[in-house]
């Protein structure tokens, strides 16, 4: 677009008033800011000293932790709804026929690379019985890859973990188990 | 026979030694700058800065007091990367010049009075805390070695062979060169007041006034004080430099050790500056009902006090130096250009001539003492004035557009009034 062109609106830049020629409310407005923040409260947290308040651990997205039902087994029936969901594809389950009267399915393996995931919480959302949920589990750290996929037992007992701290979003939400 | 090697040795000695501490402080003081520096730009942008380098293999943090050792152990290590297209000599000779340029300035500039040391062979006089004592031309002698740092930073650009370290030495000698004149100009006015380019008298003699020449001066201040801000290229004069369009200018090149050197002469030049503000405006070592009388004996507490106030009050104005980078956005450069030559230039000229009007006619201004505070009034009426017709005749031009009428220039006066629209052709 060349600048004559019809749609171009050339604008005038508002006109100085003395003070602003002087430099003068420029000059103060800049030091009054930069002083008043030198000496306001810190924003940045310590962190390994002091933990960071997360404001809702409920609706938080950290670690994944597999729920357990009322009789401690895992609440999952191995629907893959969570691993369709995946869209970073690192949820992998295993499911074979549940040893138990109220479901068909259980899973016998269920592994998360954790890596992998990018913490969508679309696993959460997908699973119809509420089973697998993300945890407010932020510093998350592994000294190979290996340690960092984490299968079923390792996420149930991230579940014991967090469990007291964090009730299951379905009590609080009515619950659909 | 029989010499006196005492006589002989001690003029030599005491020098060696406080050029020794002198070299050893200021590195040291470089060093901690630069964590001053980080945190004042953490805390203006509410964050914590550096406080994690402590004492290591302990948990002790200490403020991050360990920073600059640390920051100075990474520049050792740091591969020292010489780029294949430079010319290796200027390329090298570049930091070395700058940075012996930037501590040779501080041959002359006293860091106190003096200490009442009676040494053998001194023949009982008292250290002056100056290296370089009685040197008759230290004001001038503190320009000829600014002007070479304009070349370490020239020949750094030059040399890098780069396109933006090269756009960097040509602005920061187009802006060096054009600020020296108002720092000039600046310093002049205190030279008049003065009578000698010696930098401790012109501390004694505000000292003996009781005035400082800020008070006296308000417009050589104030152009000396923009002037020294341009000539260390701090914010918002940093054009040599200017991260965000010249991935740093004339050092763009360089790492490791050669960068340090740079970085160190250019914390080196704030100090310098600072030095000089404090000096030959603030004062020096004088404060109102602390260090009288000035020309006194002084005894080893007044003469600590003194070296503390003026140590104080340069560190306030670092400080000062810091806040301000945060302040201000950066002038962009023709601003800077017409800053330097159509406001800076003709209100230290103002300057001069008040203070040269000033102390002509001191007689006519009445008795030492009203007469004085006449001349105050006068420096900051003068200041008053200029400062307003500065403003008036030359304000600071933002729209940096190119105007309308000069892209489309009409081509004849068409008759239905269309004056200045583009024709259709």
């Amino acid at each position: 677009m060349k600048s004559d062109h019809p749609d171009v609106k050339w604008i005038e830049e508002p006109k100085l008033g003395l003070a602003g020629k002087m430099y003068l409310p420029l000059f103060v407005q800049g030091l009054t800011t930069t002083t008043k923040h030198l000496f306001s409260r810190k924003v940045t947290v310590d962190y390994p000293e002091v933990r960071p308040k997360i404001d809702n651990p409920l609706i938080y997205r950290g670690v994944h932790r597999l729920n357990k039902d009322a009789e401690g087994r895992v609440k999952c029936v191995a629907c893959f709804l969570c691993a369709t969901a995946c869209p970073a594809h690192c949820i992998d389950i295993v499911g074979i026929e549940s040893p138990w009267p109220d479901r068909e399915k259980y899973p016998q393996s269920f592994t998360i690379d954790e890596l992998r995931c990018i913490y969508c919480g679309m696993c959460e959302e997908a699973c119809p019985v509420d089973a697998i949920e993300l945890t407010s589990l932020f510093d998350l750290t592994g000294r190979s890859r290996e340690e960092m996929i984490f299968d079923k037992e390792k996420l149930l007992s991230v579940y014991d973990q967090t469990k007291d701290a964090e009730p299951m979003m379905s009590d609080s939400l009515g619950g659909t188990l | 026979m029989d010499i006196d090697w005492t006589a002989l040795m001690a003029p030599l000695i005491v020098p060696l030694v406080k050029i020794l501490v002198l070299i050893f402080a200021l590195l040291t003081a470089a060093a901690y700058l630069v964590l001053l520096e980080r945190w004042m730009a953490a805390w203006i942008q509410d964050r914590r800065g550096p406080n994690r380098v402590g004492i290591p293999l302990t948990k002790l943090h200490m403020f991050g007091l360990g920073q600059p050792l640390a920051d100075g152990l990474k520049f050792i290590f740091k591969e020292e990367y010489t780029p294949s297209h430079v010319d290796k000599a200027l390329f090298i000779l570049a930091p070395i010049s700058i940075l012996a340029a930037a501590i040779a300035v501080f041959a002359v500039v006293p860091f106190g009075y003096v200490l009442p040391l009676d040494l053998p062979g001194m023949d009982g006089q008292p250290i002056e805390l100056i290296v370089a004592p009685g040197l008759d031309v230290g004001m001038i002698y503190v320009f000829a070695l600014s002007s070479i740092a304009v070349y370490g930073v020239i020949l750094g650009g030059w040399a890098s062979n780069n396109k933006y370290g090269f756009l960097g030495g040509l602005r920061s000698s187009a802006q060096l060169i054009a600020y020296e004149i108002p720092l000039a100009l600046g310093i002049l006015g205190v030279i008049l007041a003065t009578g000698s380019l010696r930098l401790d008298r012109s501390i004694l003699e505000q000292a003996n006034s009781v005035v400082w020449n800020v008070l006296v001066q308000p417009l050589g201040f104030s152009v000396f004080l923009v002037a020294a801000f341009a000539e260390a290229a701090r914010l918002p004069f940093d054009l040599p430099e200017c991260e965000q369009e010249l991935i740093g200018g004339y050092h763009t090149e360089y790492s490791g050790m050669k960068l340090l050197l740079f970085l160190i002469a250019e914390f080196l030049h704030m100090v310098v500056a600072s030095f000089l503000i404090v000096i030959l405006f603030l004062g020096g070592w004088h404060f109102w009902g602390m260090t009288v009388p000035a020309e006194a004996a002084v005894t080893w507490p007044e003469a600590l006090l003194r070296v503390a106030v003026l140590l104080v009050k340069v560190l306030l104005v670092i400080t000062f130096f810091m806040v301000v980078r945060w302040s201000w956005p950066r002038f962009r450069f023709d601003q800077l250009m017409s800053l330097a030559w159509k406001v800076m230039l003709p209100l230290g000229l103002v300057n001069l001539v008040a203070v040269a009007a000033v102390y002509e006619y001191s007689a006519a201004l009445g008795a030492p003492g009203e007469g004085l505070w006449r001349g105050v009034a006068i420096g900051w009426g003068v200041a008053l004035v200029a400062w307003i017709a500065a403003a008036v005749l030359a304000p600071l031009h933002t729209d940096n557009r190119p105007r309308l009428e000069a892209m489309n220039p009409p081509q004849f006066e068409p008759e239905d009034g269309l004056r200045g629209q583009p024709q259709a052709r």
